[in-house]
């Protein structure tokens, strides 16, 4: 602005309300601009589910921000996994992990699903064939396996492999048929789908290292047999324990999967279990028998995407501890000397096989490298996986909420009609009080009311604010603050006006003394929105969000529309002869007429008498 | 209305005066019982504590014509006794029924709600879930305690630099004063406490420090230059402040108050139970003390911290002579010389039609000087 010397009294308030009105004008554009024309609604008001997990550990320096991003991004992985889309997963302070689930899946099931500790696992491949996604299956055979491809017997450079640093010592594999998991199938028909978009590096091992066995035979439909019937279609010796469930189990359909990796889950980690690979390649699905947990992912405790500096390819290490290394190497040891496929062996998350690489000899040292066809994210996804195993973390389920749709559209619309009647009172109240000063009041809530929405909304898409049910209270409770500012300030005006200043340098001579009050109790409340939302955590931190942001925008008003505005209207004849309907007249401030009232009107010395 | 608006230029003028500062006693009872019946609720009674704390399941059903009845067996089926806790709720698409099973009941909440689910007949639209550790309340106000002592830290500093510490320590006094007696009506009353409830008890904070500071902004304008004249003792002064503020304080509070009645209403009225009854609910008694506290508590508090202040009692001392003098003076018929009315007035207004030259009386000076 102006230099204090040329500057008008009044200021200039033409300049302060084009400002507003084009700020409002272009947050209003932005808005519809990028489609984000209403707050994003949280969990509480559109339906979905929530759950809050709380990381435990015996060593506290393992809550690290690190380790819970490396966490958070599993369990996106794993959420998607479920085949939901849009679902968030948000580290919360320093320890809490917050999963969204929008509505319109059995949320419940997922969300317990994730509150449990994932399972990560190195089970020895027993059997494995490769399923495509064809027509419907004939029950009990082996679907109509696609041999195209898989091309060329993996090597070390193309495909996934362990490449060794030493060689081990093994006893032979033991194919021990224990007790299967075939009746949890047919008893879980859970709909929860798995498809991921996310492609893993070992996606072209899987389908090339069991090309051989599926190869030759694209439409076998023989049921095959505990031992022999397998040659040409079905990789390996598949147990006869698991022989039924392993028939039955159908990777091709996304209740299929649901239903092999709930029995996965439900397994025991020294129980043999048939799973599917969590991704397809190119409509290829990867149908796998495995052996007893061989190595826990627990005993990880490093893995990294690395560029190979010797192949200049993405590849992952991984780290054992003493125990681990000791499994691992004997795991490795006997896998090496097995043919294909069984010389593999998966890497099992949820029940789902994440990657099967092979290994051609024995791991000692408890160093291991894969590698294979991928890229830097097949690689970090597969690296954050093992990772998981190697976290120090257990993950304490808080809170699970699952709200249906119904109760989320009614909880809103309550707040909603809660919202319209707190306006509406308030909007009364300033009228009737008032009066012409009252609708500069109103229109000032306008203003308020229009910048917080586009806001809102805006942040929603930005920065992913969600409007939840404290968050719509917030909002609420706000308008009483907003219109606290406006009365603080028409106060003054009236008290000046009491002591028979004229409006125009009322107005004026008003604002110094109610912008001090304003500001200060502006940021008393600011204050505390802010210190809310930093010491607490999701409801309490929505609710002090939108506490905060009206507040300050409740400044912003104030200071570029309402009082800008009073001085305009103080031009006007109708403000400004005290009209009895514009709040300031004489009568209405009781200013009476001196002559004939002057007993009243007259200051009396009338503290003097008090007590002290 | 415009005898209201008359009672606010009485106010203003100090023609209609309430002794709020002089009452100090009766304010100290007052508050003294409240906050005696307070801790007492607290410490005898405790705290009903919601579902949040304890841990548990929370179920919502809103199926049209499912009964309390029907869903207390179907709970109690589920648990095997009759602990469950069913209450009704009304919400604009109709009835709900809230199930709470406490987490000692050992019911997973996927099998609970399948076994609801089917016991009454429900879609999967029509159930809702809510499961909680029992560390999830207790995490939740530990977090908020932590914010809680943090913003008082603060805000002391802040209104210390703002104002001056006697000024932060009456805002303190009345923000624990309210936040005790609402606390301590949650206790008596035994409303439940939920995660709602203690945003509502965290939004106190900063609308209780609201009022206060928009009074001892009053506060600090009139006393500034008190020193400088021997008719009105900070106390007078304070007082008169508050009653040329009072208009404004109770317009604030009630535009405070009504969006939160509303909440209130629609909470209570429409909806039963929630997150918007709990949090209106805590914020509408901690608002009601609050615009009791900060008038009636904080201001009289900064009075009684001022008057020990030496210059003050210097001047409370000048005051009473001066009032010995005059009303020595009345007893004898005549005014002192050196009284010029409109020398002091808080604040101080110049001017305007009030200024008009007036018939004045000595009576009727003496009436209102020797007033007591």
């Amino acid at each position: 602005m102006a230099s204090p010397k040329s500057r008008p009294r009044d200021g200039y308030p033409g300049r302060a309300l084009s400002l507003i009105l084009v700020v409002m004008v272009a947050l209003v554009a932005i808005m519809f601009g990028t489609g984000n024309t209403k707050p994003r609604l949280g969990i509480d008001l559109a339906g979905g589910s929530s759950v809050t997990l709380k990381a435990t550990s015996p060593d506290p320096a393992a809550i690290n921000p690190a380790n819970m991003a490396i966490a958070s991004a599993i369990m996106l992985d794993r959420v998607n996994g479920t085949g939901v889309t849009e679902s968030t997963v948000q580290v919360q302070g320093n320890d809490e992990i917050v999963i969204n689930i929008p509505k319109g899946t059995n949320s419940t099931t997922i969300a317990n699903e994730l509150a449990q500790t994932a399972k990560l696992y190195f089970r020895p491949v027993l059997a494995e064939v490769q399923q495509a996604n064809a027509s419907a299956l004939p029950k009990s055979s082996a679907s109509p396996s696609a041999s195209s491809t898989g091309g060329a017997k993996p090597s070390a450079s193309s495909s996934a492999s362990e490449k060794p640093k030493a060689s081990g010592t093994g006893a032979a594999a033991s194919p021990s048929a224990s007790k299967s998991q075939g009746d949890a199938i047919t008893q879980d028909l859970k709909a929860s789908p798995s498809a991921s978009a996310h492609a893993s590096g070992s996606a072209t091992a899987k389908a090339s290292s069991s090309a051989v066995a599926a190869a030759g035979s694209p439409k076998a439909t023989a049921t095959p047999s505990a031992t022999g019937a397998v040659s040409g279609q079905v990789g390996g010796t598949v147990p006869a324990a698991l022989q039924t469930a392993f028939t039955k189990a159908d990777c091709t359909t996304t209740t299929g999967r649901a239903a092999v990796q709930n029995a996965a889950n439900a397994a025991a980690e020294t129980d043999q279990v048939v799973a599917c690979s969590k991704d397809a390649n190119s409509g290829i699905w990867t149908k796998y028998a495995l052996d007893k947990v061989a190595v826990n992912g627990t005993a990880i405790s490093k893995a990294a995407a690395n560029l190979s500096t010797q192949t200049g390819q993405w590849e992952v290490d991984l780290s054992f501890n003493s125990a681990g290394a000791s499994q691992f190497a004997n795991i490795t040891g006997q896998l090496a000397k097995n043919q294909t496929p069984t010389n593999e062996f998966a890497i099992q998350l949820d029940g789902e096989v994440q990657s099967s690489p092979y290994v051609s000899s024995a791991i000692t040292g408890g160093q291991a490298t894969i590698s294979g066809s991928f890229d830097q994210a097949s690689a970090s996804s597969l690296a954050n996986v093992l990772s998981y195993g190697s976290l120090p973390l257990n993950f304490e389920r808080l809170e699970v909420v699952t709200v249906s749709p119904e109760l989320g559209s009614s909880q809103l619309t309550a707040g909603l009609i809660a919202g319209l009647i707190g306006m509406v009172l308030v909007v009364l109240y300033c009228l009737a009080y008032y009066r012409g000063l009252g609708l500069v009041a109103v229109a000032s809530l306008a203003v308020s009311a229009i910048l917080t929405w586009s806001l809102m909304s805006l942040l929603g898409g930005a920065i992913g604010f969600a409007l939840n049910l404290p968050a719509v209270c917030g909002a609420i409770v706000a308008i009483g603050i907003t219109a606290d500012s406006f009365v603080v300030y028409f106060e003054r005006i009236r008290d000046e006006l009491r002591e028979g200043a004229s409006l125009r340098p009322a107005v004026r001579n008003a604002w110094p003394r109610a912008r001090r009050t304003i500001l200060v109790s502006d940021f008393v409340s600011f204050l505390a929105a802010a210190v809310l939302y930093f010491f607490t955590v999701g409801k309490v931190q929505g609710f002090a969000f939108t506490l905060g942001l009206t507040t300050a925008l409740d400044v912003v008003v104030v200071f570029l529309f309402t009082k800008p505005l009073m001085t305009l209207l103080a031009r006007r004849k109708f403000f400004n002869s005290g009209h009895p309907w514009s709040g300031l007249s004489p009568e209405r401030l009781g200013v009476r007429n001196p002559l004939r009232d002057s007993r009243n009107s007259r200051r009396p010395a009338h503290t003097a008498g008090k007590e002290a | 209305m415009s005898r209201f608006g008359n009672i606010g230029h009485r106010l203003y003028t100090g023609e209609v005066s309430f002794d709020f500062v002089g009452r100090r006693r009766l304010w100290t009872i007052i508050s003294g019982v409240i906050l005696v019946a307070a801790i007492f609720g607290l410490t005898v009674r405790g705290l009903n504590l919601g579902i949040e704390f304890k841990g548990g399941d929370i179920y919502t059903i809103t199926k049209p014509g499912v009964t309390v009845s029907q869903a207390q067996k179907a709970a109690n089926d589920l648990t095997g006794d009759s602990s469950s806790l069913v209450q009704t709720a009304s919400s604009s698409n109709g009835q709900q029924i809230l199930i709470q099973i406490s987490s000692a009941e050992k019911v997973d909440p996927t099998k609970g709600q399948a076994a609801l689910t089917q016991s009454l007949g429900l879609s999967q639209n029509q159930i809702s879930t809510q499961s909680l550790s029992a560390s999830w309340g207790h995490d939740i106000s530990q977090k908020a305690l932590y914010g809680l002592i943090a913003f008082m830290v603060l805000v002391t500093a802040y209104l210390a630099f703002a104002f001056e510490w006697r000024l932060a320590v009456g805002a303190l006094v009345a923000l624990l004063h309210d936040l005790v007696i609402t606390v301590g009506v949650y206790a008596l009353v035994g409303f439940e406490v939920t995660s709602g409830t203690v945003i509502g008890f965290l939004t106190i904070l900063g609308y209780s420090l609201y009022d206060t500071v928009v009074v001892f902004d009053g506060l600090k304008a009139a006393t500034n230059k008190l020193t400088k004249q021997n008719k009105m003792t900070y106390s007078d002064a304070a007082n008169a402040s508050l009653n040329s503020t009072l208009v404004r304080s109770i317009n604030t509070s009630v535009l405070a108050l009504l969006p939160v009645a509303a909440l209130l209403f629609i909470g209570g009225g429409l909806l039963g139970a929630g997150v918007l009854n709990d949090i209106s609910l805590a914020l509408f008694i901690g608002l009601t003390a609050g615009a009791y506290s900060s008038i009636c508590v904080a201001t009289p508090m900064v009075a009684w911290l001022q008057e020990k202040r030496p210059e003050y009692m210097e001047l409370a001392r000048k005051v009473k002579q001066r009032r010995a003098a005059e009303a020595k003076a009345a007893a004898e018929g005549r005014t002192l010389e050196d009284e010029v009315p409109q020398e002091v007035t808080v604040p101080a207004p110049t001017g305007g039609p009030r200024n008009q030259p007036v018939n004045r009386t000595r009576n009727e000076r003496r009436s209102s000087g020797g007033r007591r």
